[in-house]
């Protein structure tokens, strides 16, 4: 379902949300990025009805669930530290929600029958048929998760809200639950918002996104608009890196229309975008002789002055790439829009995501 | 050289106050022989009077669980003005010397206050009466539960709470499931705690109430009108009791929960 946020002011005293307007579509994997102390979790705790708003209207489809309780809003939260109820067992814990039969709000119970499934199906997804009947301490922090994830899904939120899932999780674990997300999103239906201050994170698994700051949204659109469009300079600077391509991999190359670059490596498997960071590029009035294996020659559409360093745009084929320069290099270059550069980077230069 | 003299320093003195603690304790113990201990037992009087001391300070105990568990809950999970006032309040009858605390729950309940008028004409005797035993204990015996209680509420995570209202549990069941399970080795803790200080309580009992005797009371007398030799064995018998009581509630309360991992 679609989640609806208008005007949504918190005010805790020392930290304040202000006006925040966000729109989830139905089925939507919304991520919200921003600085630590940027107010995503609080923006967070708020949906969920545990922190009190001072203004706005928060909606799920029609239904205005500002001032509900947080049992009676059917918004699923998992946290980063997995939060698991350490007296219970993994099946106490992942059939937990379905003891409580609330009519009145918006989670919809499946029968007693039917839970029963439900559990078996989610546990078999997840892997967590083998640990039923262990405690949370027992488990890995990637099991636990796993047991949150299904915990959370069980009692099928209209809304699940994720809390940084991934980043307590040692990198081994963390692809792998990248793609249990992936399934899972695509298999129940619900409109994920997970919260992250990792870019390649959001860019793996979300469509839309939004950038946080100083207790407000800087930007919100598709993951691409704002890695590529950025319209503060907030938003630039967290974003970091400019050069975002969606491209076809096939073996160690990776295809956007006509431009081919060489990566050196096989992507991980889900990848469809490749990034490299303007200060990785490297121009030349000629072609470089060299072991860099990615070489273009571009025409210059933009030469923007920062002061100390000079940014420059430079088109290949059907491609823009935004470089940074020196003022040294600037005048040894001597760009002027709509002559030709040679631009480099290595292999090693390009993110896969 | 000196943080070896220091080393031997903390030793002994920490030896020292050990020995002070146990020796008392032990010569008590061993000090009536087999035969006083067991006709000691056989006084009707005497095991009226710890029976008594039981289950008065049982009471005591199991009043402070259900009217304080809400209380030490509030004070662990939020914040609000005046609260130090209210924990100061909640204190109070630690710091407050014992016979004051008896002379204090006289003056609401005796016969030249309505309160006391009031129960009297509705026959509700609470001076020289089991309830009024249980009313000084509850007394003393409260600010050891609410302690125990908060601090094993606050032990438990926000998150855990939360977690459980966004699948949606109410605050009440929430509390049920999830809070109070985890919580309740420190409450458990709180119980035996305030049912000992209730038991242990002597000089704000004997105000109330000197009739019937609790254990104290009884010692007291038998120390004062036949000596030391006789109040001995009344007293052994009153700590391995207690040590009893205590024992199991933590073997019965303990296990149910306990075994089950430990508390993330």
């Amino acid at each position: 379902m679609s989640l609806r946020i208008e005007n949504l002011t918190v005010d805790l005293g020392q930290f304040k949300l202000e006006n925040i307007n966000l729109t989830l579509e139905t089925g939507d994997f919304f991520a919200l990025l921003g600085p630590t102390g940027a107010g995503k979790s609080v923006l967070l705790e708020a949906l969920v009805g545990l922190v009190p708003q001072s203004a706005g209207e928060i909606y799920i489809d029609e239904r205005r669930i500002s001032g509900l309780s947080p049992e009676a809003r059917g918004i699923g939260i998992v946290y980063q530290d997995y939060a698991l109820f350490p007296h219970l067992s993994v099946l106490d814990n992942i059939r937990y929600g379905l003891k409580f039969n609330t009519k009145k709000s918006g989670v919809a119970h499946p029968p007693k029958a039917a839970a029963a499934t439900v559990v078996n199906e989610l546990s078999s997804l997840l892997g967590l048929n083998h640990l039923l009947h262990r405690y949370p301490a027992t488990l890995s922090g990637g099991e636990q998760q796993r047991v949150a994830l299904a915990r959370a899904l069980v009692v099928k939120p209209d809304i699940l809200l994720l809390d940084e899932p991934l980043s307590a999780l040692d990198p081994n674990f963390r692809q792998e639950l990248r793609g249990h997300l992936k399934n899972l999103h695509a298999i129940s239906g619900a409109t994920f918002l997970m919260v992250t201050h990792d870019f390649s994170e959001a860019l793996s698994l979300a469509r839309h996104a939004a950038i946080m700051a100083g207790g407000g949204i800087e930007q919100s659109g598709t993951i691409e608009d704002i890695f590529r469009r950025p319209t503060t300079a907030v938003v630039a600077d967290f974003v970091g890196m400019k050069n975002l391509f969606k491209v076809e991999f096939s073996d160690d190359a990776a295809y956007c229309g006509e431009v081919e670059f060489r990566i050196g490596r096989r992507p991980e498997p889900g990848s469809g975008y490749i990034a490299i960071r303007p200060e990785d590029l490297i121009l030349s009035k000629n072609q470089l002789v060299s072991s860099l294996q990615n070489s273009f020659k571009g025409k210059i559409s933009a030469v923007r002055s920062h002061g100390f360093f000079y940014e420059i745009d430079l088109t290949v084929k059907t491609l823009t790439f935004t470089a940074v320069i020196t003022n040294h290099a600037f005048f040894d270059l001597n760009p002027v829009v709509d002559k030709y550069l040679y631009l480099s980077f290595k292999a090693t230069a390009v993110h896969l995501f | 050289m000196r943080k070896d003299s220091f080393l031997w320093l903390t030793l002994m003195s920490s030896f020292i106050v050990l020995l002070f603690v146990t020796v008392p304790l032990l010569r008590m113990l061993t000090a009536p022989s087999l035969a006083s201990l067991w006709e000691t037992i056989r006084d009707p009087e005497v095991y009226r009077s710890i029976w008594l001391s039981l289950y008065t300070g049982v009471s005591a105990a199991v009043i402070c669980f259900v009217f304080g568990t809400p209380l030490a809950y509030i004070l662990a999970r939020s914040e609000f003005r005046g609260k130090k006032l209210v924990e100061a309040i909640v204190d109070l009858p630690i710091v407050i010397p014992h016979p004051v605390v008896g002379i204090a729950l006289l003056g609401l309940v005796g016969k030249n206050f309505w309160l006391g008028r009031l129960m009297h004409e509705i026959g509700l005797r609470i001076v020289g009466s089991p309830s009024g035993i249980i009313m000084v204990m509850t007394f003393v015996g409260l600010p050891f539960y609410l302690q125990a209680a908060k601090e094993g509420f606050a032990s438990v995570s926000p998150r855990l709470e939360y977690v459980s209202r966004s699948l949606g549990a109410s605050m009440f069941s929430t509390f049920i499931h999830i809070t109070f399970p985890l919580a309740w080795r420190s409450i458990l803790s709180g119980i035996i705690m305030c049912c000992a200080r209730a038991i242990s309580e002597f000089g704000a009992v004997i105000i109330i109430a000197y009739h019937p005797m609790i254990a104290p009371v009884l010692m007291f007398e038998r120390f004062q009108s036949f000596g030391l030799r006789y109040s001995q064995p009344v007293a052994v018998w009153l700590i391995v009791v207690c040590l009893l009581l205590f024992l199991s509630l933590r073997l019965v309360g303990g296990g149910r929960r306990a075994g089950r991992g430990s508390r993330a």
